[in-house]
């Protein structure tokens, strides 16, 4: 088996496999913490973390374990360092945490980090690995970061907390659109986004029977 | 009596965790393309929910919370960091566990389970209401109806989404919107509908 290249592994998951457009992986964090800018940013670099870190230690150790027991060992590295980065999160940004509530213990079966650590790093080096792990973590941070400013702009008029939009409530023109805050309308940005993306790489799309 | 009922509709229609809180939508998306096989994951994630749930509630007051009852000894430790790894173990312990029971003494609901049940070990729903369980504080009794609540609740919108692609099978959505598109469209109209339910109480 050739090796692949250390700038194909990066890139290609931002776009030509995306791992939340794509491979439909990872959703359920990437809808839930979308509602604000600020959340959305803090999972992002959360899950990337914890994927580079769970890597490039299944990569290191993946000749000295046993097939059985893989699953048993990816889950233990995983749910260790996400309980690292939960302490971290609680230590320093405790107001965010409490927004990010369950979710950032839920990265644990988060299926992007399960998926590129059983699907890659477990038959490639270290570097290859991370460059990879770093790649979905780009591309999945791109969905959740594009869905969030949709939802955050539109739901509440702000960006970051700052107001964008003048409110009407404050004087301005602006009326806030309760639907963007609610779940229904994660599901419908996501959909427009696969729309979106796989009309300019019609490659994506599904074949007609697969309803 | 009425107070668990409110939980347990609550779990079911208000908080759905699918449909409000996005778990388990890996599952929910991959396996909802017929009823039967959605009926299946439903059944699967109804039982071990029911299971799992009281479970990591009697560990999470016996053993991790400081002055637990279990374990006299490490009473006055606060263990509740290593709580995440500790339930995840739990529950793959119990769907293997469960897994065999059901081999042995019913075979019939082994073969129609058997094959979705490894997957709920890694799907968020499972572990979500664990999460939220300890989240809320909820006592043993209330999070038997918690665990019974959500596992149904999950059931009915993974078997109701179902329904509706597999009617969709032959419509003719934009090349671009096929396949996961539409589902998630779908599941989107879906979590709107259920958002209706909002505000009743009993």
């Amino acid at each position: 088996m050739s090796e692949p290249k250390a700038r194909d592994v990066l890139w290609e998951p931002v776009f030509d496999r995306n791992p939340v457009t794509l491979l439909i992986l990872g959703i359920c964090s990437a809808l839930a913490v979308t509602t604000k800018l600020e959340t959305a940013v803090a999972m992002s670099i959360s899950v990337t973390a914890v994927m580079v870190g769970a890597s490039a230690v299944l990569s290191l150790i993946r000749h000295h374990v046993p097939d059985t027991i893989r699953l048993f060992a990816q889950i233990s590295i995983i749910a260790t360092l996400v309980i690292v980065v939960d302490q971290v999160l609680q230590a320093f940004f405790w107001e965010l945490s409490k927004q990010l509530s369950v979710f950032v213990s839920l990265i644990v079966t988060n299926c992007i980090v399960m998926g590129r650590t059983e699907g890659f790093a477990l038959k490639h080096p270290p570097a290859l690995s991370v460059a990879d792990a770093v790649g979905n973590g780009i591309g999945y941070s791109l969905v959740l970061v594009a869905v969030a400013f949709v939802r955050e702009l539109l739901g509440s008029g702000k960006l970051f907390g700052y107001p964008v939009f003048a409110l009407q409530s404050e004087g301005g023109w602006y009326v806030p659109n309760g639907f963007m805050a609610r779940a229904p309308a994660a599901f419908v940005l996501i959909a427009l986004l696969i729309w979106a993306l796989r009309s300019f790489k019609p490659e994506q799309t599904e074949g007609q029977t697969r309803g | 009596m009425e107070h668990y009922l409110d939980l347990i509709v609550r779990a079911v229609f208000m908080e759905n965790l699918a449909l409000a809180y996005f778990l388990g939508m890996c599952t929910f998306l991959a396996v909802s393309k017929n009823v039967k096989t959605a009926l299946g994951v439903g059944a699967g994630v109804i039982v071990v929910q029911t299971i799992t749930v009281p479970l990591n509630n009697v560990i999470y007051h016996g053993l991790l919370k400081q002055g637990n009852t279990l374990l006299p000894r490490v009473s006055e430790l606060d263990l509740t960091f290593l709580g995440l790894i500790v339930y995840i173990g739990v529950i793959a312990t119990m769907v293997q566990i469960l897994e065999m029971v059901l081999d042995r003494f019913f075979p019939m609901l082994y073969n129609a389970l058997g094959i979705y049940l490894p997957l709920l070990t890694v799907n968020c729903a499972i572990l979500g209401g664990t999460l939220f369980m300890v989240d809320r504080g909820y006592s043993f009794g209330e999070s038997v109806a918690y665990g019974f609540g959500t596992g149904t609740g999950f059931a009915v919108a993974i078997a109701v989404l179902a329904g509706i692609r597999e009617r969709m099978t032959y419509s003719e959505p934009p090349a671009g919107l096929r396949g996961v598109g539409m589902a998630f469209l779908v599941t989107g109209l879906i979590s709107l509908a259920f958002m209706a339910f909002t505000g009743i109480r009993l």
